[in-house]
């Protein structure tokens, strides 16, 4: 058979079709290359050990050490009741100040008490140590009551809008920023390489930015699923069922905006990449989506205990994407209002796409120098 | 059969083509010569879709030309780039698939396709860690990928060494013989002459010539001769004989023998004949005479004079 054989079966193929294909292609390339798995695994191992390294390190102080704490006892200070326990502390007693402290100093013991002045706020003894005082025993000394809560935080103390906003919005800008980049630099190369000519001889150019958004949107979607996925297991697996409880269902939400807004975005960074034709101007190119980008995650943390500045910022476009989804998780946000937001959420991703589309197809095949955004903006 | 007609664009203050219109038929290969910044890439950019004219049409087999027709034409632009971090063949394979060709079939054709270009060993390569010669190789296969239905190629040649010229023109006589219909541009003027069955000159934005090359080297042989005989100054004296200049070398002429070109300077093709006989009846009274006939230009004279020609008008542009 020749090379240059008729193939019989060729078909003709509409846009969605092709679109299809860059999609599938930019997925492909990008989940074949090491920086995209290193990354990822980064990002993963980062999530799960974010959330297991409070629960080994912090314990909850009921279990003894594994070795007791060895404390000298000067003359003249009364043993406090909470260092009676021989699992926990051996006590040493020292005929005076100076004599406990030469034991600390010898390394004998951990720590000595002795005698000191008493205050309001600090029993008749001070302590002695060689260059910290022993955590286990500062505890035992200070001895504040066990309380019990009745509607305890999860987060251990921190306002749940808080946290929310700090994962959502870490989440969603930290995804946007490197899937972004990526159809940032996919097209800067496409212009660079010149390969772009041959691709628009073959695909339209709107169905070429059409399928390299999708294909990255899917994978920048896909990519939250894991981290999330991952986060959430976790949280199962470290017995925090509470968070995990409270999550699940409004996760939706998130998941819904978070795939609009980053289509949005996507649209500007390509346009906007569009403009450059060398890979070192890409940065200077996209600063202004980059700003955009960290909004969703600045702004919810600066105002998150601020009711009213909430309300208002989940109904701003990109920034919805990160304040919606915790309103609805905290309850305080309708469900109709959430409705009101993705609605405008997504009429401002049809004009991202119109006008990603028409930088894109004016700026692709003009190489050389920077095209200014009016530029391409108005030109034929 | 490729029509574009009375295609113009311009650039700002640069007229880059104005009035362009030229026939690319099948049964052929069609070569399109024009110096730097002639208008060449513009034209191909504006045939393949790429790039609007300001004015003018392309038609192909009498159909404008629409996306859905231009998508089946195979394109290798000036500008050279495949994907680098992609590997050769699944590069080829997934424009083929732009094309229309489902992706089995795809992997295929891509394979057949760089193994009848040498890069048989290489499928699985980076296009970046080929040598420049081999991502020549690789372009053209990409403009081949799609089982094209018309090939539009922007210097095809260029960097190629001479075994892959062949192969690179048999492949091109392959689709020709299917009936498809092929432009290519190029400098390398001997290459165009060989392998070309039409011709098309470019210069300023404006076709200078275009036709059929043995038309076209005809048309630009005038009335002119070359003669091997007697070496002297009789040649010089005959009547009706200027512009001659000798071809051959000094040490020829040192010998006896010269070779000259000369013009008949007749007002029609009869008279030229008479002048050219009489020639040659005054060189043979002289001595032997080795050879005589008509003179034919190479396409490197012809496009010499078309260009000089134009010359004067590039100033007043």
């Amino acid at each position: 058979m020749r090379a240059t054989t008729p193939a019989p079966e060729r078909r003709a193929l509409n846009s969605f079709a092709l679109a299809w294909l860059v999609a599938l292609r930019e997925i492909r390339e990008q989940v074949k290359s090491r920086s995209f798995i290193i990354s990822t695994a980064i990002f993963v191992v980062t999530v799960v050990a974010g959330i297991c390294l409070p629960q080994l390190i912090g314990g909850d102080g009921d279990e003894p050490p594994a070795e007791p704490v060895k404390v000298a006892v000067a003359a003249g200070v009364t043993l406090p009741d909470t260092l009676g326990d021989p699992a926990w502390f051996t006590i040493t007693p020292a005929d005076s100040a100076e004599a406990a402290t030469a034991l600390v100093a010898d390394g004998t013991v951990d720590a000595a008490l002795v005698p000191a002045p008493a205050t309001p706020v600090s029993p008749a003894f001070a302590v002695v140590a060689d260059q910290e005082a022993d955590g286990t025993l500062m505890g035992a000394l200070t001895s504040t009551p066990n309380v019990t809560l009745l509607d305890p935080s999860p987060f251990g103390g921190a306002p749940m809008g808080y946290i929310l906003s700090l994962a959502f919005g870490l989440l969603f800008m930290m995804v946007a920023m490197i899937f972004g980049q990526t159809i940032a630099m996919n097209t800067v190369i496409e212009k660079q390489t010149r390969i772009v000519e041959i691709l628009l001889a073959a695909v339209p150019d709107r169905a070429l930015l059409g399928g390299k958004v999708l294909g990255n949107s899917i994978l920048a979607l896909g990519e939250t699923v894991v981290i999330a996925g991952a986060a959430l297991v976790t949280l199962k697996a470290t017995g925090q069922d509470t968070i995990f409880g409270m999550l699940s269902a409004p996760l939706l939400w998130y998941v819904v905006f978070f795939v609009t807004g980053f289509i949005m975005l996507a649209s500007l960074y390509a346009g906007l990449a569009s403009l450059v034709s060398r890979i070192e101007d890409i940065g200077n190119a996209v600063m202004p989506i980059t700003l955009v980008v960290m909004l969703p995650y600045v702004l919810p943390l600066i105002l998150s205990d601020n009711d009213a500045a909430m309300r208002v910022l989940s109904y701003i476009p990109i920034i919805s994407t990160v304040v919606m989804p915790i309103r609805q998780i905290l309850g305080t946000a309708q469900w109709w209002e959430a409705i009101v937001a993705l609605a405008i959420l997504v009429l401002a991703t049809f004009g991202a796409i119109l006008a990603g589309a028409r930088i894109y197809s004016r700026a692709l095949l003009q190489t050389g120098r920077k095209l200014k955004l009016r530029e391409a903006l108005t030109a034929r | 059969m490729l029509e574009v007609h009375g295609l113009s664009r311009r650039f700002g203050s640069l007229q880059a083509l104005d009035q362009v219109s030229f026939a690319v038929p099948s049964g052929g290969l069609t070569g399109f010569i024009g110096g730097n910044g002639a208008g060449k890439t513009t034209t191909m950019r504006i045939i393949m879709g790429v790039l609007v004219p300001d004015a003018g049409t392309v038609t192909f087999n009498g159909q404008p030309v629409t996306r859905a027709v231009s998508s089946a034409f195979g394109y290798m632009p000036e500008e050279r780039g495949l994907y680098p971090k992609m590997k050769v063949a699944e590069q080829i394979a997934y424009l083929a698939t732009l094309h229309g060709i489902p992706a089995v079939a795809a992997k295929a054709r891509a394979a057949q396709l760089l193994t009848r270009l040498g890069l048989g060993e290489r499928l699985t390569d980076q296009v970046e860690k080929l040598s420049l010669g081999n991502q020549q190789r690789a372009q053209i296969a990409a403009a081949l990928a799609g089982d094209p239905s018309l090939l539009v190629l922007d210097e095809p040649f260029s960097g190629l060494d001479p075994l892959a010229v062949d192969t690179v023109g048999a492949i091109l006589h392959e689709y020709v013989e299917r009936g498809i219909p092929c432009v290519f541009s190029s400098h390398q003027l001997d290459l165009v002459e060989r392998l070309c069955d039409h011709l098309v000159i470019i210069a300023h934005g404006q076709v200078r010539a275009a036709g059929t090359r043995d038309e076209l080297l005809k048309a630009h042989a005038g009335h002119r001769w070359e003669i091997a005989g007697p070496a002297g100054d009789w040649l010089a004296r005959q009547p009706g004989v200027a512009a001659v200049e000798p071809v051959g070398g000094e040490a020829a002429e040192a010998a006896g023998a010269a070779t000259w070109r000369f013009t008949a300077e007749a007002p029609d093709e009869a008279q030229a004949q008479a002048t050219a006989q009489a020639v040659l009846q005054a060189a043979l009274a002289a001595g032997p005479v080795r050879a005589f006939g008509p003179w034919r230009p190479s396409l490197v004279e012809v496009f010499r004079e078309v260009i000089v020609d134009e010359a004067p008008k590039e100033v007043r542009a």
